[in-house]
């Protein structure tokens, strides 16, 4: 089977259910509502501007990426991941095709959000700095996509391995909500663990050279630059993926 | 053609499937016969590519399922009705399975035509009726047109009209030329549906045989007899038959003489007979007696 018909296979298959169109929807209502609600309550001490606008795309993010796993474990829960192994009994490419689908709509869906997050801040306060007129701030806008389809990436590999929705999100949400932050509390090694966690440089990618009064940006005692930020935590996202796909490929369906 | 060599598949220290090899011939339906647990499943996921066997191998038509070009075009299955989305509807669910090998979407309605599932193709499999699903899941067998078909328990929990329809399904698909493997657990129903029988239990080979000689083989032929000479009777037979009485009423069970033969003799003895009657065992008897050492769970024996 080409890859071209598996995607649009994994395309029919995503398009066909409700739950992806709610959890899109709910990432962009939560997150640009956020948004202005933000910018609505910006003063001259406290002024809006592009990174300010962009500080809530982790939200949507987090639905995104249920969204994801639901993707991969909801075919295990309902046996159509056999059906779809049966079709395609080489089961890498598949899940590769399927991969690819959730990764491209987070990707179109962390572009809505963050664009979305902006305008809707200029329409709320049209004196506000807002102008992307540098690299950095177009890097903090238009790369939340990038962020967005490396984090599906993630969530399927994690669903791919533990094949339940209920332990997939738990292992997601714990993460990305808590231990991403926790672990920076413990004392002397913390900090430098956290150099190396995947939020932690998926951030620096967006906020590097974009100081607000929500964040510091600079980000100085991170290993990369932002690009490079971006680039190790991609390939960590990936590197699950390719755990999980041996996995799959060679476990019992 | 299906041939299965030496399939054996462990989970842990459980035996599901021991050293089992067997062949499925096209043009007939061939019925998969052995208790719950017996490991019919097992065995099929293994045919399928699902579960990776830890010895032996499965060929259809010669090759490995993972080796087929254009799978749903070679082999159709049915392992599971329950595996569908159940808030896809029955149209999108076949449209899925039918692109992923290059199948028209012309096809899935055809196929839904063939079950009868065209009035309700655009609701949600998930308020499919069992026997709906079936229908939904032989649709999606059908769909690439295979030479292969395999079925597991697919009559299970069907209204007596769904049964006949599958077995009339099955018989057609065997009268095509195609290969048709069908699991279940009931004898009486094999009986009616399969040329064929493989029976296992405990992950063995019971038995390959045709239906009609497993039946005849499996139950046994007893004659019963009254007469009011039964004793000069019993011992005209001793050399030939063996000979017990029923307890309830007298009367003589022959085993190993057919009813014409204890009649001519008796005639040739000037010997009256009250009742001369073959009694056939039961078919679930049988395959009871048959499969009881390799039953997983039996019922505690009141």
């Amino acid at each position: 089977m080409d890859q071209v018909t598996l995607l649009a296979v994994e395309r029919i298959k995503l398009f066909s259910t409700r739950s992806p169109w709610w959890c899109m929807a709910l990432a962009m209502v939560i997150t640009i509502g956020m948004a202005a609600v933000i910018a609505a309550n910006t003063d001259e001490r406290f002024p809006l501007s592009v990174p300010v606008s962009q500080g809530f795309t982790n939200f949507g993010m987090v639905v995104i990426m249920v969204m994801a796993a639901l993707a991969v474990t909801t075919e295990y829960r309902f046996g159509t991941i056999r059906s779809t192994f049966l079709a395609a009994p080489d089961r890498v490419r598949p899940l590769l095709a399927k991969t690819t689908v959730v990764a491209l709509l987070s990707a179109l869906v962390g572009e809505v959000i963050a664009f979305g997050s902006w305008g809707i801040g200029r329409l709320i306060k049209p004196d506000a700095d807002m102008a992307l007129n540098s690299a950095a701030e177009w890097r903090n806008v238009a790369g939340t996509g990038l962020v967005f389809a490396f984090a599906a990436v993630l969530a399927v590999a994690v669903g791919i391995l533990v094949r339940q929705t209920a332990a997939a999100v738990a292992i997601l949400l714990v993460y990305t909500m808590l231990l991403e932050n926790l672990i920076g509390i413990i004392p002397t090694i913390g900090p430098k663990i956290q150099r190396w966690l995947i939020g932690r440089n998926s951030d620096h990618f967006l906020t590097a050279g974009n100081e607000s009064f929500i964040s510091e940006g600079g980000g100085a005692d991170q290993p990369f630059g932002p690009w490079g930020s971006l680039a190790y935590y991609a390939a960590v996202c990936v590197g699950f993926l390719v755990v999980a796909l041996v996995v799959a490929k060679r476990r019992d369906a | 053609m299906i041939e299965a060599a030496g399939l054996t598949k462990h989970y842990g220290p459980t035996v599901a499937v021991d050293d089992l090899s067997f062949t499925v011939e096209a043009g007939r339906v061939t019925g998969f016969l052995g208790p719950n647990g017996a490991g019919k499943s097992t065995t099929m996921r293994m045919i399928l590519g699902l579960d990776t066997p830890n010895k032996g191998q499965a060929l259809i038509d010669g090759k490995r399922y993972s080796e087929l070009k254009r799978p749903l075009g070679t082999v159709g299955a049915l392992l599971d009705a329950k595996w569908v989305h159940p808030n896809r509807s029955a149209r999108s669910h076949l449209r899925w399975l039918a692109k992923s090998n290059h199948i028209s979407d012309k096809r899935v309605d055809e196929v839904l035509e063939m079950v009868g599932l065209t009035a309700v193709a655009k609701r949600n499999a998930g308020g499919f009726s069992l026997g709906m699903a079936q229908r939904l899941g032989i649709a999606g067998a059908l769909l690439g047109d295979p030479k292969v078909l395999l079925f597991d328990e697919p009559v299970n929990g069907l209204d007596p009209e769904g049964i006949v329809w599958i077995r009339q399904f099955m018989h057609r698909l065997a009268a095509d030329g195609r290969t048709v493997l069908v699991s279940s657990h009931l004898l009486s129903e094999m009986a009616q549906t399969a040329h064929e029988l493989i029976v296992i239990g405990k992950g063995k080979l019971i038995a390959q045989t045709s239906t009609e000689q497993f039946i005849k083989d499996a139950t046994e032929d007893n004659v019963r007899v009254r007469s009011p000479h039964a004793v000069k009777l019993r011992e005209l037979l001793a050399g030939s038959a063996t000979v017990t009485s029923d307890e309830v009423d007298g009367a003589l069970v022959v085993h190993g003489l057919d009813p014409a033969s204890i009649g001519d003799l008796a005639a040739a003895n000037g010997i009256v007979l009250h009742e001369l009657s073959p009694q056939r065992g039961s078919l679930e008897a049988a395959f009871m007696q048959l499969t009881k050492e390799s039953v997983e769970y039996h019922a505690a024996e009141s």
